[in-house]
């Protein structure tokens, strides 16, 4: 059967979800491979195993840390070339976009970005994409070289199907473009303690309604009720009531949870971009007229400060 | 010396209009009003304040797109830059992002360049890849998805801030960079300034000053191809309900039906 190869996201060793959502969906298409590269690479392979990868292909190097996005393009050319996949998938996060770019010129090849589906076609993979703030959906392929594809997070479940994850060492050999991007420092972003953005199942946000950086204490009390994660508006992260990392919408983070929960959001184009293909959505907003209203499945027209502490209550009794 | 800053700027549809595709698949233009993507004011902006830091710069705007992507190009003027390049040719139409790259590569080697300046993402195709192409093509570093940027002594700093970490990166010039809308208020263009645009150049290139061949770009010379769009089903309408004391609590009530809780 042909070979996938799947570029695997992980801290140190932990693979993120989206990467195991990417081997359920590689197994639509051929046997998965997957890539793992950095400090910790070895260490993925038994969870990839257990989700389906046939084979690892490992690297470790100081360049992968020290420089920018370059190092790993040369590692996954060196995969393609070991490997002869009929397709490469890669997270659709920011520098898993670049890296699948650049791959792409490299071996003469198409690229499609940001798919939310994935089926094996006559021609070779058919990716779903969602487009213009997720009003259309559109069915695309690539058409010349071997098929470059980046999905989003949370587009297929995570299965388990063990296979026999054998892991190899793949050589790499650096271009002269790997070290043209230092890397100075690194800080890592603090843990909240809750899950994920992209990857919650629930996402609880605020936007300007909510008025004060403070008041996001209401936000995160009914996101810890249901386990879910905290999102922005743009509105309120430039009023500096909540961190870049939480903002939901086109230039923020595309969610698209099983539940999304808006509090004094108005639903601004750009924000329904990052959220439109949540499956369930409720909003909570004063105004009738607001045009999140539009999406709802649920909706409560109210003052936030009374209905989402309320909403918090019940879900803690009920709970308990 | 001077430095030469080509900043990449494209012409979108407006994201608050119907937006759609036409029958080819491409994106249909004649229906919707297009402008200067948001997200390139940006790029625009960094490149008027790395010139005002500059002993001497010169901003060159450059756009790939129809007749009309010109008004994007005027908007950036109006903004400050010195000079545009227009990219227009039939055989555009429908070119996929590798082509795309392959287009703005050469036009910026045309223009002459030490630094590249884009914005974080297109607001119509999204992909947010253009720039890391570029630097691919050009051979030269890319420092992408910046939210602070400075230029000093032929070094291009930043900073950027990833999923899991926030970085501070260095390269020599030339490179490419993108910025991100957090980089700094986009001003808006003065009377002055739109009165001086009128009077600017703009450069119009074909494929032939660009030696690209008809068939490496447009839809035939596409590396992707759009199978169908599809318009997403209307939501069906949901509920709403006004808060009468009980609001959250009939919410509650909604998300156990659901098994949220
Ligand atoms: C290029 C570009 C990119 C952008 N990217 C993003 C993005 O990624 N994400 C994003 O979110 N936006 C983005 N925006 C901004 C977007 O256009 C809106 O300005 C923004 O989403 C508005 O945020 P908001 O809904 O919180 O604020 P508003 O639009 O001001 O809405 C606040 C809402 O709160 C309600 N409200 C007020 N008080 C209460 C109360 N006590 N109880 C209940 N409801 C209350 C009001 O009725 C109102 O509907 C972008 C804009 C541009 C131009
Ligand atoms: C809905 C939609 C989906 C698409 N999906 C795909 C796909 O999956 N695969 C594919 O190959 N093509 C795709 N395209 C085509 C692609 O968008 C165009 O080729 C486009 O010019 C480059 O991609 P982008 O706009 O997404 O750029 P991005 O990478 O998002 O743009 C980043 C920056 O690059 C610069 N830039 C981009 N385009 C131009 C330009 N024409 N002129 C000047 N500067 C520019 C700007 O500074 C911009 O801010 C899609 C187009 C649309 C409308």
């Amino acid at each position: 059967m042909a070979e996938v190869l799947v570029y695997v996201d992980h801290v140190d060793g932990a693979v993120r979800k989206p990467t195991l959502e990417l081997l359920t969906l590689a197994r639509r298409v051929g046997e998965p491979v997957a890539l793992a590269l950095g400090a910790g690479a070895a260490e993925t392979a038994s969870v990839l195993a257990e989700h389906g990868a046939v084979k690892v292909l490992t690297a470790d190097a100081p360049e992968f840390a020290d420089y920018l996005v370059v190092p790993k393009v040369d590692a996954l050319q060196a995969a393609v070339e070991a490997v002869s996949p009929v397709a490469v998938l890669v997270p659709s996060s920011a520098e898993g976009k670049e890296i699948a770019a650049r791959l792409a010129v490299r071996i003469g090849s198409g690229i499609v970005t940001d798919a939310v589906d994935l089926e094996a076609g006559e021609q070779g993979p058919v990716a779903t994409q969602s487009a213009f703030a997720a009003s259309f959906t559109t069915k695309s392929r690539v058409t010349r070289g071997v098929p470059v594809i980046t999905v989003k997070p949370n587009s297929a479940p995570v299965e388990a199907a063990p296979a026999a994850g054998v892991v190899e060492t793949l050589p790499v050999g650096f271009s002269a473009q790997a070290t043209g991007t230092k890397v100075l420092s690194r800080t890592p972003r603090e843990s909240t303690g809750r899950p994920e953005l992209t990857e919650a199942a629930i996402v609880v946000s605020g936007g300007r309604g909510v008025n004060g950086a403070e008041n996001f204490a209401i936000i995160e009390a009914l996101a810890d009720s249901l386990g879910a994660a905290v999102g922005a508006s743009r509105a309120a992260v430039d009023a500096g009531w909540y961190p870049h990392s939480n903002q939901v919408g086109q230039t923020g983070k595309s969610v698209s949870p099983q539940l999304y929960i808006a509090s004094g959001i108005s639903g601004a184009i750009q924000h329904r971009a990052g959220m439109q293909t949540s499956k369930t959505i409720v909003a909570i907003n004063k105004d009738a007229e607001a045009p999140i209203f539009d999406l709802v499945d649920y909706g409560v027209v109210g003052d936030l400060f009374q209905v989402v502490p309320q909403l918090t209550d019940e879900v803690n009794t009920r709970k308990a | 010396m001077s430095l030469r800053i080509v900043v990449c700027v494209k012409y979108v549809p407006d994201a608050t209009g119907d937006r759609h595709f036409a029958d080819d698949l491409t994106l249909d233009r004649e229906d919707v009003d297009g402008l200067l993507s948001e997200l390139d004011e940006y790029a625009v902006e960094q490149a008027l304040q790395i010139a005002d830091g500059a002993d001497d710069a010169e901003i060159t705007v450059l756009t790939v797109g129809p007749e009309d992507a010109r008004d994007a190009l005027r908007k950036a003027l109006s903004m400050g830059a010195d000079r545009a390049v227009h990219v227009e040719d039939d055989d555009l139409h429908g070119t996929d992002v590798i082509g795309t790259s392959l287009v703005l590569a050469r036009a910026i080697e045309k223009a002459g360049y030490d630094l590249v300046i884009s914005g974080m993402a297109s607001t119509d195709g999204t992909m947010g890849v253009v720039p890391a192409l570029l630097a691919e093509r050009l051979g030269v570093p890319q420092v992408t998805l910046l939210s602070e940027v400075s230029v000093e002594g032929g070094v291009v700093r930043g900073r950027r801030d990833g999923d899991s970490a926030s970085e501070q990166l260095e390269a020599s010039l030339p490179a490419v960079v993108s910025v991100t809308d957090q980089s700094g208020e986009a001003r808006y263009p003065s009377f002055k300034g739109i009165m001086a645009a009128k009077k600017k150049p703009v450069e119009s290139w074909d494929l032939e000053d660009l030696e690209i061949e008809a068939d490496e770009v447009g839809l035939a010379g596409a590396w992707s191809a759009v199978d169908s769009a599809a318009q997403r089903p209307a939501r069906s309408a949901g509920t709403i309900v006004k808060d009468e004391g009980e609001g959250g609590r009939q919410l509650a009530e909604f998300l156990a039906g659901q098994k949220f809780i």
